[in-house]
């Protein structure tokens, strides 16, 4: 007779990790090959937008070609941002004939979420040369302070 | 015109087509062109370029638009990346006879706009004949 002891028993398997495992092993083969060159987070609401977030201050940016100052609308309300504005169709001349028309003029309005808490008195926004950088500074609960430790 | 809401427009990637050594993204800018009596505009969208960026040639009626970016330095950490910045390159073929001297080019607002003049319908010269 033969005693089976504890440590020899096989582990219980659940045959449903291994499944999870390889699916995670694809999801992460999809994000590196497949979305290479391609950014990340599709929308469809125009403007697309650029989030970077600095140790005080958080950076939004948008490609907005065409639009004038004059014509962009920004507010802030909590931690939602918005960018309003329009884009006035270039064509002067009535007599043209067009080849290609790819430019579209219309108007548009986002709203977005900050992920972070923002001082509602410090933000700046430029518009040079079609691209909308706006700096928000972080409110002061969420910047990341200094804790001096003192040795006895 | 303005009721009309604006959708995203995907970025097309732009070949060279020859390899650069360096690994920078070229984009094809969205264009409008039209043509009147006198002359063609092309529109080319093309944010973050500076008057600089901007490198246009006219060679064997290929009309070649190239708007280079200064690279943009990586500021913290990224939260959200709805879009890729990069260089901008697109070429055509001009069927029209273009008049190089006169070629105009303005950016403004990260538009670029460039009329390309018509070379005018050449006189018919009268070719007096002697009689002698």
């Amino acid at each position: 007779m033969t005693f089976v002891r504890f440590a020899d028993r096989p582990t219980f398997r659940n045959p449903w990790t291994e499944f999870e495992r390889i699916r995670q092993g694809l999801d992460e083969l999809s994000r590196t090959y497949v979305d290479k060159g391609k950014a990340q987070n599709r929308t469809n609401v125009y403007p697309a937008l650029n989030i970077f977030e600095e140790a005080d201050r958080l950076i939004v940016t948008a490609e907005l070609p065409g639009v004038k100052v004059q014509d962009l609308e920004l507010s802030l309300e909590g931690e939602t941002l918005t960018i309003k504005g329009k884009r006035d169709n270039q064509q002067t001349e009535k007599s043209a004939s067009y080849h290609r028309r790819e430019i579209e003029s219309g108007s548009f309005s986002r709203a977005i979420n900050l992920p972070i808490k923002v001082d509602l008195e410090q933000i700046g926004a430029k518009l040079n040369n079609g691209i909308l950088v706006i700096t928000l500074a972080k409110a002061s609960a969420v910047t990341p302070r200094q804790i001096k430790i003192s040795a006895e | 015109m303005t009721a009309q809401e604006l959708k995203i427009q995907e970025k097309k990637t732009a070949s060279r087509g020859d390899e650069t050594t360096k690994n920078e993204t070229y984009f094809s800018p969205h264009v409008d062109i039209f043509e009147t009596e006198k002359d063609v505009t092309v529109i080319a969208d093309m944010p973050g370029v500076v008057s600089e960026g901007i490198d246009l040639s006219l060679e064997d009626n290929i009309l070649t638009i190239q708007g280079h970016r200064v690279p943009q330095k990586q500021v913290g950490r990224m939260l959200l990346e709805e879009y890729e910045s990069g260089h901008y390159l697109r070429r055509f073929t001009v069927a029209e006879t273009i008049d190089q001297e006169k070629i105009e080019a303005s950016l403004a607002d990260g538009v670029l706009r460039v009329r390309l003049p018509k070379v005018g319908p050449s006189q018919p010269k009268k070719i007096a004949v002697k009689i002698g």
